[in-house]
């Protein structure tokens, strides 16, 4: 099933993210060992130019992985009536062992690249590279991730066979089904809402908090992650029902398809946009008082801080109106 | 805020200048692009929209079609198949359909023959389809003659020529009453070529297969969805394989790129190395390299587009169609229906904008780290 377009753009681009973090892990474990900032000499002024080369190959992996977690997605869904008992992107991706792997591997490996890049800008921002080791540590997590997030996405289109018979997002996401999928939809309603509601409020209220006082900044971030987990499991919970105006579907792909007017790409965009935001604003954290980043990293965090707050805002916003305004009631 | 975006306003217009200042060799790299881009939409647009007609097709075919094998061959199937899948619980309707082929010594042509007594009521009539009017010279009113398998000549009175929109489907049949058919092919009566049962819940086409392979073991049941997914994986694999068989043409594009984006030319050299030496920093430079590729990308991918547009849909793929189509002596003339939504744009994205712009990171980034000095003497 590899021959599919789709599977090929996938495939090649992966390719291309895991050769480009390689190297980069290459470069950046030789900045790791050999970096010496007080040197002139002609190694550490190499390496000081490579850190450039790694940034924007890393800026370009953050944007590709984007648009791939979208485009699997996207390309599992059309992929379904090849697979009995499958009718969108839950059926396709449970076709083998490694369709979710591969769907969360995505997921987390954006986060940290989000989490690098602000971590990089921030570093970028001061003269002496103060966080120089972080980053690099930090890259050399992420990149054997992405390197295995390739090899799992190859697994999973050389594993599709056409004939197997899979189950359909409303039998995967259902109360009956045993498994996590199942766990997080049969979350009863009511406390999933107050548990979404409070989450969400917490997030905002201490992140208005910290943006003005620039005070417990730590306490925003955690309930900012809190509330990306939280959300994440409201979506196929609860929200995800009053879209489809069904009190028993809850999966979380159909949401992306043209009948609910392809809501769910905002709807995740701003989810992980504000995760990424959120996060960054923790990991920050214990760098606030390092030499040269006591002046650079406040305002940098409070730009994250709004920025993760419009994102919420945004997805409570436009869940909040679905919930009001559908048709659906649930008592 | 508002500085951030003067700075890249500022470099998108100094990027513009400077590549039509170096108009020759731009030109050439975006031509290259621009085919490369063109050969991988025309082939993704077309793939695309043969999936689409050939669903649009299926749409009207039967839930089920029920076959008879025998020694694992496709054989006819007793009528009286049909009155014991009517009685399953759930099946609609079954129609035994009767049809077949007939080579035509004339032309060297197969038709599709189809025996319908709802469209066709009086014998020794027939509708063709416009392809067959073409191929030999006949319109409304004419005769037709077919030889009979008993060599006894049938002529056949055109009543009507089935529209060339239905071209796709209808180019080679002739439409012909039960009787005729069973004459034409000397057909045993009480068989029929296969049964066209209709369900009413979709969701219990399985459950009513599962029962008629049961109750007639001989029995093959065929689903609409399954005929449905055959199509898709066909036209997907070919499109595959074409991309596969296009793949060297993209590697070299991009060796080419790579080529270029490293060999620079004295004259970029030294205009990098002025930038940096009246106080461009290293990030600007990467910067004014990145819009450099969005504006030879975005170029080269619209126009790509645009023209693998008018190639696949005006024009009907000239360059493709042999080997997507297939090729048969009466073969229909129809122009696909345009599609192209954000799923095959990004699908062509990847395939081509990607692998271009990861072959120049590294040039980019070792022009923009030259050190003024070295850059302006060399």
């Amino acid at each position: 099933m590899i021959l599919h377009p789709a599977a090929l753009a996938l495939l090649t681009t992966a390719l291309l993210v895991s050769g480009l973090g390689a190297y980069s892990c290459f470069h950046g474990m030789r900045i790791l060992g050999k970096w010496d900032l007080s040197s002139g000499s002609e190694l550490q002024l190499e390496l000081e130019r490579r850190t450039y080369l790694i940034s924007t190959v890393m800026s370009y992996i953050l944007a590709f992985q984007l648009m791939l977690l979208f485009l699997y997605i996207y390309t599992a869904d059309s992929l379904h009536p090849l697979f009995t008992g499958a009718m969108c992107a839950a059926g396709s991706l449970n076709a083998n062992s490694f369709g979710y792997p591969v769907l969360i591997l995505k997921i987390v490996n954006f986060l940290l690249s989000g989490v690098w890049l602000i971590v990089n800008h921030t570093d970028n921002k001061a003269y002496d590279y103060p966080l120089i080791r972080v980053k690099y540590e930090l890259l050399n997590l992420l990149i054997p991730l992405l390197v295995l997030e390739s090899i799992l996405m190859f697994a999973y289109f050389a594993g599709i066979k056409p004939d197997i018979i899979t189950s359909c997002c409303g039998s995967l996401f259902s109360y009956e089904s045993g498994g996590f999928s199942g766990e997080i939809a049969s979350l009863p309603h009511i406390p999933m809402k107050i548990a979404f509601y409070v989450s969400m409020s917490l997030t905002l209220a201490s992140g208005l908090f910290f943006y003005l006082k620039g005070r417990s900044g730590g306490l925003f971030s955690i309930s900012a992650t809190v509330a990306f987990l939280v959300a994440a499991a409201s979506l196929v919970s609860f929200i995800c029902l009053y879209f489809y105006e069904l009190p028993t579907h809850h999966c979380p792909f159909c949401l992306l398809q043209k009948e609910y007017g392809h809501v769910g790409y905002l709807l995740y965009a701003t989810l992980l946009g504000g995760g990424v935001a959120g996060l960054g604003v923790g990991v920050l954290m214990p760098f606030k008082k390092l030499g040269s980043m006591a002046r650079i990293i406040p305002p940098v965090q409070r730009r994250l801080a709004l920025a993760a707050m419009i994102c919420y805002l945004l997805f409570v916003l436009i869940s909040s109106w679905k919930m009001l305004f559908s048709a659906l009631r649930m008592g | 805020m508002k500085t951030t975006l003067e700075r890249h306003l500022n470099i998108l217009d100094f990027t513009l200048a400077s590549l039509l200042r170096r108009k020759g060799k731009n030109l050439s790299l975006l031509t290259i692009y621009l085919l490369v881009i063109f050969m991988l939409a025309s082939l993704v647009f077309f793939v695309t929209a043969l999936k689409r007609e050939a669903a649009i097709i299926l749409e009207d075919a039967p839930d089920m079609v029920v076959q008879r094998l025998v020694a694992g061959r496709q054989d006819l199937v007793p009528t009286k198949y049909a009155e014991a899948i009517a009685s399953i619980r759930g099946v609609s309707k079954v129609r035994p359909r009767l049809w077949g082929y007939y080579y035509d010594g004339l032309n060297g042509a197969n038709y599709t023959i189809v025996a319908d007594d709802d469209s066709v009521t009086e014998p020794e009539s027939a509708m063709i389809g416009s392809a067959i009017a073409r191929s030999r010279k006949v319109t409304v009113g004419d005769l037709l003659p077919l030889i009979s398998y008993e060599k006894v000549p049938l002529m056949l009175q055109i009543s009507s020529i089935l529209p060339a929109g239905s071209d796709l489907m209808a180019a080679d049949l002739i439409v012909i009453s039960s009787e005729d058919f069973q004459t034409l092919f000397n057909f045993p009566a009480g068989q029929a070529t296969d049964l066209a049962v209709t369900v009413r819940n979709p969701k219990e086409l399985t459950t009513i297969a599962s029962k008629i392979a049961q109750l007639f073991p001989d029995s093959r049941p065929i689903l609409k969805s399954e005929i449905l997914r055959t199509y898709q994986a066909v036209f997907d694999w070919r499109g595959g394989m074409t991309v596969i068989l296009l793949s060297s043409a993209l590697i070299s594009f991009i060796i080419f790129a790579w080529d270029k984006a490293t060999g620079l030319s004295a004259e970029e050299r030294k205009e990098i190395g002025i930038l940096k030496s009246i106080g461009w920093s290293t990030p600007d430079v990467l910067l004014l390299k990145f819009w450099e590729g969005v504006v030879i990308s975005l170029t080269a991918f619209l126009l790509g587009v645009v023209l693998a547009y008018g190639h696949v849909f005006f024009l009907s793929a000239p360059l493709f169609a042999q080997a997507l189509k297939g090729w048969s002596v009466i073969y229909p003339s129809f122009r696909l229906s345009p599609v192209v939504d954000g799923y095959q744009l990004a699908v062509l994205f990847f395939l081509t904008v990607v692998p271009y712009t990861t072959a120049t990171i590294i040039p980019c980034w070792r022009a923009a780290t030259a050190d003024p000095d070295t850059a302006m003497r060399s």
